[in-house]
C-alpha cells in the first residue's frame, strides 16, 4: 500500500496521533478543571473555575470530532470496529458532554435549578473522562473481531484494567486541570489548587505504574518489545523521563510557579502517550490490524491530506488568537464594575 | 415482539438528527443574520442594530451551545449503530465529513468565544470579523454535510471493490447531481425558518411596547428578506423536485403517492396510500396536473410505484405526508408575506394586530417546514443508505442486539426531553425580557481579559 513517494499512511499516523493528543491535552485541562468544580463549594471560586474555560471548551472539544472523523476517514476499518466495541462507554461519554456542555449556558439562566446544572458540569465532566479512560484501556486490550467486524459483547470493554485506567484518566485529566488553574487564577483559589493538583498526581503517578507493569504482563508481545535486548536501552529514557517530569511536577507545585506545573504535566501526558503507542505500534486496532491494514485508500488519504495541510495550520493559528485574546488570569468581581 | 437492531437504530438515528437538524435550521440562518447585524452597525453607528444584534446574540448562544453538544453525537453514531455502512462507504464520504470538521466546526468554535465574550476585548471591526467567520462556518458545514447526504442520495464517481465504495473521481463524489438542488433548497429553507422566527419575534417586541424600534426593525427586516426568499426558496423546491424526477423516481412516485405510471399522471390532493394493497384510498385528485408540475408538461411520463420491486418502494404513507406538510407551510408561508405586504403597502402593517398575533403564532413554521422537508428525502431514501447500491438492512452493525439499542434510544430520549425544552424556556425568557442592552442574567462582556460570561449572575457577585 505504500506509495513510492510518500508514505501517507504514516503522514495519517502522525495527524492522527497529534489530533487525539491535542485532544486529551484540551479537552482534558477542561474536563478536569469541570472535575476539581465539583469538589470545591465556594462559588465565587467556582465562578472563575468555570469562567476559566467558558470561551474555550467548544473549540476544545471540537478536536474530539476531528479524532473521531479522522479516524473513520484515514483508517475506516479500525472507525468500524473500535466504535461498536466500545458501544456503551461512548454512549455515557456522549450524553455526559451534552450535560457538561449545555451547563455553560443554563447554569446561569435557571438558578431555580443551578444545583442541578452545578452538579451535570460536575458529572457530566466526570463521566466523560471515566468513559474515555475505559475506552483508552478496551483499546489497549484489544478486541474481539471477526472479519471486518467486532464480534464481542456490548461489555467486554469493562475490565478491571479499564476501570483502573478509567479513574486513572480521571486523576490525570484533574492535575491537568489544576494546573490550567495556576495559570489562570491567583490567591486563595491558586493554593487550592495546587493541593488539588499534588493530590491528582500521586493517583496519576500510581496509575502509570502500576499500567507499565500490568500490560507487558498481560500481553507477551508488549514485554518484548520493552525488554528485549536492544531495545531496552533505547526505550529506558520513557520511563526515566516520566519519573524525572512526575517528580518535577510535584516539586513545582509546591513552588511559587503559575506556568511549569502545567506545562510538566503536559510532559508527563506526553510520556504516557508516547509508552503506550510504543507498546502497541504498529496496530490500529491493537493485536489484529496493522495502521496499513485498517487505511482508507490512498486516493482518500491523498484528497483529505491536500486540504488538511493547508486547514491545520489555520485552525491553529486562529485558535491561537482566540486563546491570546483571552489571555491572563480570570477574576470574578472584575466584568462587574 | 423481538426487538430489532435495525428498527432501533433507524429509531434512533431520527431521533438524534431531528432535534439536532432544528438547531442548525436556525443557526445558519441567525448566524447571518447577526453577522449583517454587526456589519450594519459597524458602518452606519445606528444604535438599534448593536441593540438588536446583542439580542439575538443572547438567543444564539443558548441554541449553538446545545448544537455543538447534539452535533458531537451525530458522527459517533456513524460507528455505534452503523459500522458496516462507514466500513462500505468512508473511502468516499469520509474526508466529506472530516473537511467540515476541518473547515467549519473549528471556525465557529474559535470565533464563536469573540463573538459572545469578546466585544471589549477585540476591536469592531475583528468583532464583526468574527461574526462573519461564524456565519461562514456554518455555511460550509452545511456544504460539506450536504455533499454527504447528496452522495448517499445520489452516488456518483465511485467504483465497487468487495463490496466497499472506493473513490474513482473526487469532483464526481463531491458534486454530485442532487447537490446544487440539495444545497440551494436546505439554505434557503434554514434562511426563512430563521426570518419567520425573527419575524415573530420582532412583532412580538413591537407590540410589548418597550422596544418599539428594535421590533419594528426586525419586522422590517424580516418582512423584506421572505418577501424574496420564500418565492424563490418554491422555485429551488420545484427544481429540487425535478432532479428527484430523474434520479429517484421511486421515491417522487412515493411523494405523489402514484402507484400507476404513464403519461398525463393526475396530482393527488389528498389520499391514503396503502403499501400493501399497492393503491391509495380517499384518493382525490386533478387528472394530468401531475405531468404537468412534475415535468412542464401535461403529457409527460412519470413513472410509478409499482414501476418497481414492492422491496425497494420506500414507505409511501410517510413520504406521501411529509412531502404535503412541507408544501403546506410553504403555502402559508407565502400567504403569511403576502399579505404582511400588503398591509404595508396600505401603511396598516403596525396598526394590525391581528397580523402581528398572527405571525407570532407562526414562529415555528419554518421548522415544521424543514423536518416534513428532511422527512420527505430521507425516508424517501429508503429502503437504501446508499440508493440503489446499499440497503439500509445491511449497514447496521452486526454485533448489536435490540436491547442494546433500545437502552441507548432510552438514553437520548431522557437527556434530548430534559435539554432541549429547558433551552427552548430560556430563549423564551430571553424573548420576553427583550432587547434590554445588559443581559439581566448575564453580563457576556469580558473586560481585560477577564470572562464575566456564565457565571456573572451569583448572588454575591451582583448585577451589572
Amino acid at each position: 500500500m505504500n506509495g513510492p513517494i510518500l508514505d501517507l499512511v504514516g503522514i495519517w499516523t502522525v495527524i492522527l496521533a497529534v489530533g487525539v493528543f491535542f485532544y486529551v491535552l484540551l479537552d482534558g485541562f477542561d474536563l478536569g478543571v469541570g472535575m476539581l468544580y465539583g469538589l470545591t463549594r465556594n462559588s465565587a471560586h467556582r465562578a472563575i473555575i468555570m469562567n476559566s474555560i467558558a470561551p474555550v471548551w467548544d473549540g476544545n472539544e471540537t478536536w474530539l470530532i476531528l479524532g473521531g472523523l479522522a479516524l473513520l476517514a484515514a483508517f475506516p476499518l479500525a472507525f468500524a470496529i473500535i466504535i461498536p466495541a466500545l458501544y456503551f462507554p461512548i454512549l455515557v461519554m456522549l450524553l455526559a458532554l451534552v450535560f457538561r456542555g449545555v451547563a455553560f449556558e443554563f447554569r446561569f439562566r435557571d438558578k431555580a435549578h443551578l444545583g442541578f446544572w452545578d452538579n451535570g458540569f460536575f458529572w457530566g465532566s466526570a463521566f466523560a473522562t471515566f468513559s474515555q479512560g475505559i475506552v483508552l484501556g478496551a483499546f489497549v486490550q484489544g478486541f474481539q473481531v471477526t472479519g471486518r467486524q467486532f464480534s464481542g459483547g456490548p461489555l467486554d470493554c469493562l475490565t478491571p484494567f479499564s476501570l483502573l485506567t478509567g479513574f486513572g484518566l480521571m486523576a490525570g485529566y484533574a492535575l491537568l486541570g489544576a494546573g490550567w488553574l495556576l495559570l489562570k487564577t491567583e490567591g486563595e483559589l491558586q493554593e487550592w489548587a495546587r493541593l488539588e493538583g499534588r493530590r491528582a498526581l500521586i493517583l496519576v503517578v500510581l496509575a502509570i505504574a502500576v499500567v507499565s507493569l500490568w500490560t507487558p504482563w498481560a500481553e507477551p508481545g508488549i514485554a518484548a518489545r520493552w525488554f528485549s535486548w536492544p531495545d531496552i536501552v533505547f526505550l529506558a529514557p520513557v520511563p526515566l523521563v516520566t519519573a524525572a517530569l512526575a517528580a518535577g511536577t510535584w516539586v513545582t507545585l509546591g513552588q511559587r510557579r503559575d506556568a511549569v506545573p502545567f506545562a510538566l504535566s503536559i510532559g508527563l501526558f506526553l510520556m504516557s502517550y508516547l509508552g503506550l503507542a510504543i507498546s502497541l505500534w504498529p496496530f490500529i486496532v491493537p493485536f489484529r490490524y496493522t495502521l496499513w491494514q485498517a487505511a482508507s485508500s490512498e486516493s482518500t488519504q491523498a484528497f483529505l491530506l491536500v486540504g488538511t495541510l493547508f486547514l491545520l495550520p489555520v485552525i491553529l493559528l486562529y485558535t491561537g488568537w482566540s486563546y491570546w485574546v483571552f489571555r491572563g488570569k480570570v477574576r470574578a468581581d472584575a466584568g462587574y464594575h | 415482539m423481538t426487538l430489532d437492531p435495525v428498527l432501533l437504530s433507524r429509531l434512533q438515528f431520527v431521533w438524534v438528527v431531528a432535534w439536532h437538524i432544528i438547531l442548525p435550521a436556525f443557526t445558519v440562518g441567525l448566524a447571518s443574520y447577526i453577522a449583517m447585524l454587526e456589519a450594519l452597525h459597524f458602518w452606519t453607528r445606528k444604535p438599534v442594530y448593536l441593540a438588536v444584534s446583542t439580542f439575538w446574540t443572547r438567543i444564539f448562544a443558548v441554541s449553538f451551545g446545545m448544537g455543538v453538544v447534539s452535533g458531537i453525537i451525530m458522527p459517533f453514531q456513524f460507528g455505534t449503530n452503523w459500522s458496516r455502512f462507514a466500513d462500505a462507504t468512508a473511502d468516499v464520504v469520509g474526508p466529506l465529513f472530516a473537511y467540515e470538521g476541518l473547515t467549519a466546526f473549528f471556525l465557529e468554535a474559535a470565533f464563536l468565544g469573540v463573538l459572545l465574550f469578546g466585544r471589549k476585548l477585540v476591536p469592531a471591526w475583528a468583532h464583526v470579523f468574527a461574526a462573519l467567520m461564524v456565519a461562514s462556518g456554518t455555511l460550509f458545514s452545511s456544504f460539506w454535510i450536504l455533499a454527504v447526504n447528496s452522495w448517499m442520495q445520489t452516488p456518483a464517481g465511485y467504483t465497487v471493490v468487495d463490496g466497499r465504495f472506493l473513490p474513482a473521481d473526487w469532483t464526481a463524489i463531491v458534486f454530485t447531481a442532487s447537490l446544487p438542488y440539495r444545497l440551494a433548497h436546505v439554505v434557503s429553507g434554514f434562511y426563512v425558518t430563521t426570518a419567520f422566527v425573527v419575524l415573530g419575534v420582532g412583532a412580538y417586541t413591537y407590540r410589548a411596547g418597550k422596544f418599539p424600534a428594535e421590533g419594528r426593525l426586525m419586522l422590517r427586516m424580516a418582512l423584506g428578506f421572505l418577501a424574496v426568499m420564500v418565492p424563490l426558496q418554491m422555485v429551488l423546491g420545484d427544481l429540487h423536485g425535478l432532479n428527484t424526477l430523474a434520479h429517484q423516481p421511486a421515491k417522487l412516485a412515493a411523494m405523489e403517492g402514484l402507484w400507476e405510471g404513464g403519461e398525463g399522471v393526475p396530482a393527488s390532493l389528498f389520499a391514503i396510500p396503502d403499501q400493501a394493497a399497492e393503491t391509495n384510498h380517499l384518493d382525490i385528485e386533478i387528472p394530468k396536473l401531475g405531468s404537468l408540475y412534475l415535468t412542464h408538461d401535461w403529457n409527460g411520463k412519470v413513472q410509478g410505484l409499482k414501476d418497481f420491486p414492492p422491496e425497494n418502494r420506500p414507505p409511501v404513507i410517510v413520504v406521501y405526508f411529509a412531502f404535503r406538510i412541507m408544501v403546506g407551510c410553504g403555502l402559508l408561508m407565502l400567504a403569511i408575506v403576502v399579505l404582511g405586504w400588503f398591509l404595508v403597502w396600505r401603511r396598516r402593517l403596525l396598526e394590525s394586530r391581528w397580523y402581528l398575533t398572527l405571525v407570532q403564532w407562526t414562529v415555528p413554521i419554518g421548522f415544521v417546514a424543514v423536518l416534513a422537508g428532511w422527512t420527505t428525502t430521507e425516508v424517501g431514501r429508503q429502503p437504501w443508505t446508499v440508493y440503489g447500491l446499499l440497503r439500509t438492512a445491511d449497514s447496521v452493525t452486526p454485533s448489536l442486539t435490540g436491547l442494546d439499542v433500545l437502552v441507548s434510544l432510552l438514553g437520548y430520549m431522557v437527556v434530548y426531553l430534559l435539554v432541549y425544552p429547558t433551552g427552548l424556556g430560556f430563549m423564551r425568557r430571553i424573548v420576553l425580557t427583550g432587547p434590554v442592552p445588559h443581559d439581566p442574567e448575564a453580563d457576556t462582556a469580558i473586560e481585560s481579559g477577564r470572562p464575566a460570561g456564565p457565571v456573572i449572575a451569583l448572588p454575591q457577585g451582583g448585577q451589572s
